[in-house]
């Protein structure tokens, strides 16, 4: 069978099920980002995009049931910072155990009220950088969450955020489904930050689009859940304007699938962005960060941090991009993508990818995987160190550059203390 | 103190003897050199007697106190009282020094029973022992021996040891890289160590180092054995007419 054929079947069988929004201006974005989908098909394993990482879970018109991680040994994320909560369960907004929606700085609504109205000022943003971003390789998942996304918020900064607004995804039920869609818009000057926790559902497919204005400053710390079996399709687009600021940091702890995607473009100059992902997995772990940064402006600075440790048979996947467009000179981008393999069987699988059409540029990039270093453990231990806390020291040591991506310190200890316990339970041992 | 017998060492993975049969004896309180031409064995002993892996002991034994080393893993042989200063200490990216410093402290007071330090008594001690070995507290922030000289390396070795205050300690080839003025500071910092109840064995190519740290006795290592037992004299001897004279004597 044809390869456009299989994809339209595919496509015919993942979507029967899901309703359609219509009317408002939601709906006609809906429409446009459901003829894009179509245009392009879902992915298969042939497409080079996908070549590391098997969609099939992914299309699947149906969730794989995931059980749920009990996670009552660890504090719940974030909870020693002032937040507004807004909670999902099961890719539905909580409205009891959720926050007021309301926070001195910025405007918050949920996705499904606000798009039945004419006109709205998310409209220039939902499924607006999704689309930019399926050049030059098609993202359908994100279309496909464009077109049917069931729920999200909506959040426009206009100053500074009195504080974080975190996003809590909880999963309940076994074989949920979850199509969660968010846009921020951060006006000029504007600065916030986004906590999301949480597996969301067995299934989550997600968008988040950022829209940065002019020195404006957005913070964004996530931590996909730890329930194992689940699969998570993420998507973050985000386009940055003059002299904004963007930093991004992930932690994975566990998952049978997770395909976080980044599109980053900056657009105006003097802007900076500033994308991190520490991930651990032990046995059925696969784990792909693909991430596009587009230097489209003078003098702007990226940096990718992307650290992996992987154990017994796990899979680690990085895909990473840096575009420098003509014209955009003084471009200082780098990128780093590393794995700690504490034995043979599990793999990393690395695609570092520049692409530069400016001369007056500095672009580096670097890409390792290997086992903990014997000698450094040796060092440790005739210090006194046992072998399992030297270890675990050496872990969190390979894994310090992309949390040192993190601004908040408080929230840089927590995310260490949650490490330990993971390499406490798992073992940092091949 | 440190009482090793006929020790008999190979590597593990190809059939390549190194020791053929050391016996040395360090009373509590001594400092015992040993010299030695390259290739005779003197780091691969500092090695097998803090455990490091790739060594396959054929023979003999080595004892702490009375308690056998060999059996025993790393953090055990340290939490018993040995320390090793490092000829080439590992640098370890993404651990502070002060981090590792800490996690080592307290691991072996755990391993000995003892309370761990709290944070406060332990920057207090931490920031008075650096500051005689001249160690300034940038050094102690940055990760484990990256970027550091050669010289600033000895010095965190002598620093931890002043930490960890072992009972026996070995310092091997803790003078190379070092200038004299370097020299001087990591002597006087492990002279400052010396008391009745610790033991040093200094592992050195040169004389220069023994004005510093003055030996009680001095060895001459060749081919994996301990040729020949003297005072200070010896390394003078050495100093002054090479290893060629002392090996010819054996042979």
């Amino acid at each position: 069978m044809p390869l456009a054929r299989v994809k339209e079947d595919a496509l015919a069988a993942r979507i029967a099920g899901l309703a359609l929004f219509e009317g408002g201006w939601l709906g006609a974005a809906r429409a446009d980002a459901l003829a894009r989908l179509g245009a392009m098909g879902l992915p298969v394993r042939r497409d080079e995009y996908w070549r590391y990482t098997d969609p099939t879970a992914l299309n699947a018109a149906n969730p794989l049931p995931a059980n749920r991680f009990d996670d009552s040994d660890e504090p719940a994320a974030f909870d020693a910072i002032d937040r507004l909560k807004v909670v999902f369960v099961d890719g539905v907004f909580d409205a009891a155990a959720s926050d007021d929606l309301t926070l001195a700085g910025i405007e918050i609504e949920r996705l499904p009220a606000a798009g039945a109205a004419h006109i709205h000022w998310a409209r220039e943003l939902y499924g607006v950088l999704e689309t930019s971003g399926q050049t030059p390789v098609h993202r359908p998942f994100a279309a496909l969450n464009t077109a049917f996304a069931t729920d999200g918020i909506l959040i426009r900064a206009k100053g500074h955020a009195a504080k974080p607004v975190a996003l809590i995804y909880h999963h309940r039920a076994e074989t949920s489904d979850a199509m969660l869609h968010h846009c921020i818009k951060l006006e000029d000057g504007a600065e916030l930050t986004i906590l999301e926790s949480g597996p969301a559902a067995a299934r989550l497919t997600k968008v988040m689009e950022v829209d940065v204005g002019s020195n404006a400053r957005f913070h964004h710390i996530r931590l996909q859940g730890r329930d194992h079996e689940r699969r998570a399709a993420t998507h973050l687009f985000a386009r940055l304007g003059q002299g904004a600021s963007f930093k991004s940091f992930t932690l994975t702890a566990n998952g049978r699938l997770t395909r976080n995607e980044a599109v980053i473009d900056l657009a105006g100059s003097d802007a900076r962005a500033h994308i991190a992902g520490a991930a651990v997995g032990d046995g059925d772990f696969h784990h792909d960060d693909t991430v596009f940064v587009i230097h489209g402006a003078e003098r702007c600075e990226s940096r990718q941090v992307f650290k992996k440790v992987l154990k017994n048979g796990a899979v680690g996947v990085f895909q990473g991009k840096i575009l420098v467009k003509p014209g955009a000179q003084k471009t200082d981008g780098y990128q780093i993508s590393q794995a700690l393999l504490l034995d043979g069987a599990s793999q990393f699988l690395a695609k570092p990818e520049l692409e530069i059409y400016a001369d007056d540029v500095k672009c580096s990039h670097g890409s390792t995987s290997g086992a903990i270093d014997e000698t450094a453990l040796f060092y440790l231990q005739s210090r006194g160190v046992p072998r399992r806390a030297a270890q675990s020291l050496l872990v969190l040591a390979f894994l310090a550059e992309a949390i040192g991506e993190i601004e908040d310190d408080a929230i840089a200890d927590d995310i260490r203390l949650r490490l330990e316990g993971w390499l406490n339970r798992h073992g940092a041992q091949g | 103190m440190l009482q090793i017998k006929n020790l008999h060492v190979k590597l593990q993975e190809e059939d390549k003897v190194i020791l053929r049969g050391v016996d040395l004896n360090i009373g509590a309180g001594e400092v015992h050199a040993i010299m030695g031409p390259n290739g005779s064995g003197k780091s691969t002993l500092s090695y097998v007697l803090a455990g490091r892996d790739g060594y396959e002991v054929t023979d003999g034994s080595a004892t702490l106190e009375g308690a056998e080393l060999l059996g025993m893993e790393p953090e055990e042989r340290a939490a018993a009282g040995l320390f090793l200063a490092f000829q080439y200490p590992v640098e370890i990216p993404g651990v502070g020094n002060m981090t590792f410093l800490r996690t080592a402290v307290n691991a072996q007071r755990k391993a000995r029973g003892e309370d761990e330090l709290s944070a406060g008594d332990f920057l207090k001690i931490v920031r008075e022992k650096a500051k005689t070995l001249k160690i300034d507290a940038d050094m102690l922030k940055r990760p484990v021996n990256v970027g550091f000289s050669g010289g600033e390396k000895k010095r965190n070795e002598i620093l931890q040891m002043a930490m960890l205050e072992p009972r026996m300690c070995i310092l091997d080839e803790t003078d190379s890289g070092l200038d004299v003025d370097a020299m001087k500071l990591v002597s006087d910092g492990v002279n400052a160590l010396r008391d009745a109840g610790r033991s040093f064995l200094v592992i050195t190519h040169y004389q220069r180092l023994l004005d510093h740290i003055k030996p009680d006795v001095v060895h001459i290592m060749a081919a994996g054995r301990i040729i020949k037992t003297g005072g200070p004299e010896l390394a003078l001897e050495v100093e002054n007419n090479g290893y060629a004279d002392l090996l010819g004597e054996v042979v």
